[in-house]
């Protein structure tokens, strides 16, 4: 499944790297703690999470994430943003809580991808 | 294998740069086309070194050098130094401010990740001086996290 899938089917709003669109989503997380995330989000996973500064995407690059979604209404930092599109890295915005989307991305499939 | 040395300064507190070096060592290693997994170690302790010094630290410098059959990653700071360093290892313990923890740091998971995820680790500390963090990768590693 395409990160342009998720973003049309479910109607995230992509903010920054939207030429990062056709990536691959493999899987899925959940996380707000940066050293969690870093420590098990799986490669390729579309992570799902209420922080919207800078070092997301740090991280998100360095596990090799297909997208970020900020969740819960929030948005992300101008400098997030222009991080994000240096790195091709899709951001997307969504109204409602992180646990909401998560149960529709299970049910579509995306599941808990093994790490690596 | 050739020998590599590079070395990437790491300013306290700069959270807009923060991870930059640790992005340029995981393309490096991406371009020499290392064992993906071995690369996703490196990333997370590099990572979380660089973390340590803009949360916690002076102003520091980070050395990557690969040697044969290892690759070792030298984190030094001239910070405050860590008082206790068993404790500071320990999973969920954390000095952090509250403006990293707001930023989703300072979980006290730092330590504990570079630990699990290096093959060795060496720390020391002078506090008030600097700490010195050594982490090296076995090239032919038998660790499979993460």
């Amino acid at each position: 499944m395409r990160v342009r899938e998720l973003v049309e089917g479910f109607n995230l709003k992509p903010i920054a790297g939207e030429q990062g669109l056709d990536r691959e989503v493999k899987g899925g997380y959940c996380g707000d703690l940066l050293s969690d995330v870093m420590a098990k989000a799986p490669v390729g996973c579309i992570w799902l999470t209420v922080q919207g500064h800078l070092n997301i995407v740090a991280v998100a690059v360095l596990r090799e994430m297909a997208a970020i979604v900020i969740t819960g209404g929030r948005e992300p930092d101008v400098e997030t943003v222009q991080k994000a599109s240096q790195e091709q890295l899709p951001v997307l915005t969504w109204p409602h809580s992180s646990f909401e989307l998560a149960g529709r991305l299970y049910a579509l499939g995306v599941g808990a991808a093994p790490t690596p | 294998m050739a020998s590599l040395k590079k070395f990437f300064f790491i300013k306290a507190r700069d959270f807009v740069h923060a991870g930059e070096a640790s992005i340029h060592i995981q393309s490096l290693l991406k371009s020499m086309h290392w064992d993906p997994v071995l690369i996703r170690r490196v990333a997370i302790c590099s990572y979380e070194g660089e973390m340590n010094v803009v949360i916690h630290g002076g102003d520091g410098v980070l050395n990557l050098s690969i040697e044969n059959d290892r690759l070792i990653i030298e984190i030094i700071d001239d910070g405050p130094g860590i008082q206790d360093i068993s404790l500071a290892m320990q999973p969920g313990y954390s000095t952090a401010s509250d403006e990293a923890r707001e930023m989703g740091f300072g979980a006290g998971m730092g330590l504990p990740n570079m630990k699990k995820n290096a093959d060795d680790i060496q720390i020391e500390s002078e506090p008030g001086i600097r700490t010195r963090a050594s982490m090296t990768f076995l090239l032919e590693s038998p660790k499979e996290t993460p």
